[in-house]
């Protein structure tokens, strides 16, 4: 154990999709370093064979996800001054994803999902003005950076595994992000409830409290989208509405 | 070699998935061809996700002054004339559409208080030009085209990067690429190629580029055959962090100062008035950054080498709602509160003028087949880029780019892949790790930013240059020989070995250029010819591979037409 807090030790899961282990790395420390840093240090040091996914290093690519001392983190945002150098820094790789190597996981499953949702789409001859405060709203949800911490402690996904049936919170706040344009006109609210399966989501904020853009996913993105499905197929007169018509999309 | 690879066949392969990329990808379709987009890393993590200030294009939403003849005279203006001027014509008249057209696959830009796309000003730009997004222009811009072509149908190969161009006699005929998850082989055969791999930043210490940043395109199309132009060019942003040493070369959008942001030095004084006194913070980034690098080496820097920006004169919610990114970075990362205190900030290397050489109308590179645009593509920007010139260059040329490569895909014979060029390209991937000895490739990737950093940096000179020089061709000789550990899995040593290769090419194409070119122009400084050079400014240095050797000549630029001579004299 490192004492004279020049050097932090770090514990970096080594493995494939067959198993790996914990292994130990010794990191001199660099003022303002974060985690990332030290995985460059190791990979550039002692493990030129270190997978890590990264981009930009400054929290914009969303890149870097991983879990350190078993928190879900960008590693390019996570400080190595606020972390307890007394003891070793874990990092391994997001649970909710296969690991193909090291630090890297499958989220391949994410752009099959992304997939399945209808692009934005305005009406014909629309007139191309807006009002900032319509746009502010949605900008919200456009900063999403797509580092799917968000996914990775959804239980739903995490502890349950509905990757199947069920979108997740990432992609709710893209769903969000169309349905509150102020000039989309398609309605996506089949697909939350019957692709996408919303109804799983019993509103936990765990991938709130983990957003590194800071984006209210739960409050502002999933409940009034909750909503939505509940007024198109759970209102007594739509419901009968949808009866008279013959749809059988209803509830 | 008995080594297996998978082949795939399109009329039309994309290297890169940027800007450029997508929106080549997005064009080639639309006119019916078949599509592949390669990308080194994950879709939608490009560069152009980190572009921060705007989009120009004369829309005059803010300015109603402003017009395309505007916009054209700033960009020849910015760089110095060098530019190829029918690029900067046809990206001036072009770029408002492409502005419409990408709010119109759902962007959402910040507007004006009567709804339309708001406009910024910009370092270099008479009239306020940039529309933005806040200072998150690239994300919106990288998502909407991402969205826009993965649902349009194109084929995204993921984590895939291209090792060499493959031909057939002097024509295009696909690529050789591997996985990075499995580390396998595999052959595109495509009739088109458009490069669209952005620059090389990575070859300098200080940068604001990510890893994918090492010049691969510009390389492989020089190994094919194809000339580079203008290599000398390397724009230093003015702005990066400096402190703390792990951030240092992150980049400080120059929107902080469009928003009013105002540079000093340790002493308090506001240097730009010595520099530029008209323009002051809104000057050209090659006045910024030279301006800067001064006030520290002649002891007027601060703390930690760099000049101080502040933008905390501004309300405290106005600085948040503009520059919400900036914020956080420094919050999070050098613990300020940029709405309280000025920032810390210095040059970082941050993009590549020279490129591939183009036809302005096509982006058709001079190998059959091979196109190029984006930052890899040379020829709009000249001796200097204009701020918020490369997103709007990403949407103008991609489009001309895939419109071409798919024109071309169509009236071209088909084209055979040559079995003995497979077999030499996968010997060159797997002989790094059968050497008994040398060098990591990291070893070797730090000696390089170090020897660009200084010798090749802001400043030239042709002792520095010629040292440059001889320092690269010691580094070539041990990159050849360096030897990678573990297995083929998602290894980035392994990558790194093949990314140095491009990385050297590049950087000797750039050292050679800018020792060639006796005078100072744009970004090209040179401390030992401080001035401009009438001979230098009638010709571009074109770089071309002579057998094995890097040849470097003087190609004289084309007469501008008295139309256009009228604006940029006006």
């Amino acid at each position: 154990m490192s004492t004279d807090l020049k050097t932090a030790i770090f514990k970096i899961f080594r493995g494939d999709r067959h198993g790996g282990e914990l292994k130990e790395y010794d990191v001199p420390i660099v003022p303002g370093m974060v985690v990332l840093d030290a995985l460059h240090y190791v990979q550039g040091h002692a493990a030129p064979d270190l997978a890590v996914r990264w981009n930009c290093k400054a929290g914009k690519c969303g890149s870097c996800s991983a879990e350190v001392n078993g928190k879900p983190r960008l590693t390019c945002k996570t400080r190595l001054d606020d972390l307890p150098l007394a003891e070793p820094v874990t990092v391994q790789p997001m649970k909710s994803f296969p690991v193909i190597k090291d630090l890297v996981t499958d989220v391949s499953w994410n752009y099959r999902v992304n997939r399945k949702i209808p692009p934005f789409s305005a009406p014909a001859n629309v007139e191309w003005k807006m009002d900032q405060r319509d746009v502010d709203r949605v900008q919200e949800f456009r900063k999403c950076i797509e580092c799917f911490l968000c996914q990775n402690v959804c239980h739903v996904l995490r502890d349950h595994s509905k990757q199947e049936q069920f979108g997740g919170p990432r992609f709710f706040v893209r769903v969000a992000g169309l349905e509150m344009h102020p000039l989309d006109n398609v309605s996506r609210t089949p697909l939350l409830k019957n692709e996408l399966g919303i109804g799983y989501c019993n509103i936990t904020k765990c991938c709130t409290e983990v957003c590194p853009e800071g984006i209210h996913i739960t409050d502002n993105a999933i409940i009034p989208l909750k909503e939505r499905v509940i007024d198109d197929y759970y209102d007594p007169v739509r419901w009968f509405l949808r009866k008279l018509k013959g749809n059988k999309n209803g509830a | 070699m008995n080594e297996k690879f998978e082949t795939h066949e399109h009329d039309v392969l994309i290297i890169g998935a940027g800007g450029a990329g997508l929106r080549a990808a997005i064009e080639a379709l639309g006119q019916g061809a078949s599509v592949a987009v390669v990308c080194k890393s994950l879709l939608g993590k490009a560069h152009t996700v980190m572009a921060e200030g705007g989009i120009a294009a004369a829309m005059a939403n803010v300015d109603a002054a402003d017009d395309w003849r505007m916009h054209f005279r700033d960009t020849m203006r910015g760089g110095k004339f060098l530019n190829n001027w029918r690029m900067a014509q046809i990206h001036a008249q072009e770029a408002p559409d492409r502005v419409r057209e990408l709010e119109q696959w759902g962007a959402l830009f910040d507007r004006t208080s009567s709804g339309d796309i708001l406009q910024r000003a910009f370092g270099g730009h008479t009239y306020k030009r940039l529309c933005h997004v806040g200072d998150r222009t690239g994300l919106e811009m990288i998502r909407t085209l991402q969205d826009r072509g993965v649902h349009l149908g194109i084929d995204v190969y993921m984590e895939c990067a291209v090792t060499r161009l493959l031909k057939d006699g002097d024509r295009i005929a696909g690529a050789f690429a591997y996985w990075r998850e499995t580390g396998r082989f595999v052959v595109f055969k495509a009739k088109s190629v458009v490069m669209a791999t952005g620059g090389i930043g990575k070859a300098w210490r200080i940068t604001s580029n990510s890893w994918e940043y090492t010049g691969d395109g510009m390389a492989l199309a020089y190994n094919a055959g194809a000339e580079l132009i203008d290599m000398e060019f390397v724009q230093f942003h003015p702005t990066g962090m400096v402190w703390p040493p792990g951030v240092q070369g992150i980049l400080v959008t120059e929107a902080v100062r469009g928003e009013g942001g105002i540079l000093r030095n340790k002493q308090g004084e506001r240097f730009m008035e010595r520099y530029d006194p008209e323009k002051m913070e809104l000057s050209t980034r090659d006045v910024v950054a030279r301006a800067i690098y001064t006030e520290v080496r002649e002891g007027r820097g601060t703390e930690h080498g760099g000049a101080y920006l502040d933008i905390s004169h501004k309300p405290a919610e106005y600085v948040k709602r503009k520059l919400p990114s900036m914020y956080h970075q420094f919050r999070e990362l050098a613990d300020v509160d940029i709405t309280q205190g000025p920032m810390e900030v210095g040059p970082t290397c941050h993009y590549m003028m020279g490129g591939i050489r183009v036809d302005a109308e096509t982006a058709q590179a001079t190998v059959p087949g091979l196109f190029a645009a984006g930052e890899a593509a040379a020829g709009l920007h000249g001796a200097n880029r204009l701020g918020g010139n490369s997103l709007s260059d990403l949407l103008v040329f991609g489009k001309r780019a895939g419109t071409a490569a798919a024109e071309h895909a169509k009236r071209a014979a088909p084209v055979e892949i040559d079995g003995g060029d497979v077999e030499k390209a996968t010997r060159e991937m797997l002989e790094p790790f059968e050497r008994a000895g040398g060098d990591s490739p990291y070893q070797i990737h730090r000696e390089l930013e170090e020897l660009m950093q200084n010798y090749v940096g802001i400043f030239r000179n042709e002792e520095d240059l010629e040292k440059g020089l001889v320092a690269l061709d010691q580094l070539k000789q041990r990159a050849a020989r360096v030897k990678v550990n573990g297995s083929r899995l998602f290894n980035p040593g392994w990558h790194l070995a093949r990314d140095l290769k491009a990385m050297l090419t590049v950087s000797e194409a750039v050292a050679l250029s800018a020792r060639e070119r006796k005078e100072s122009r744009g970004a090209h400084s040179r401390i030992d010819h401080p001035n401009y050079d009438d001979t230098w400014a009638k010709q571009n240095n074109v770089i071309v591979r002579d057998g094995d050797r890097m040849k470097l000549k003087q190609s004289p630029i084309a007469e501008m037409p008295p139309d256009l001579r009228e604006i940029v004299e006006h």
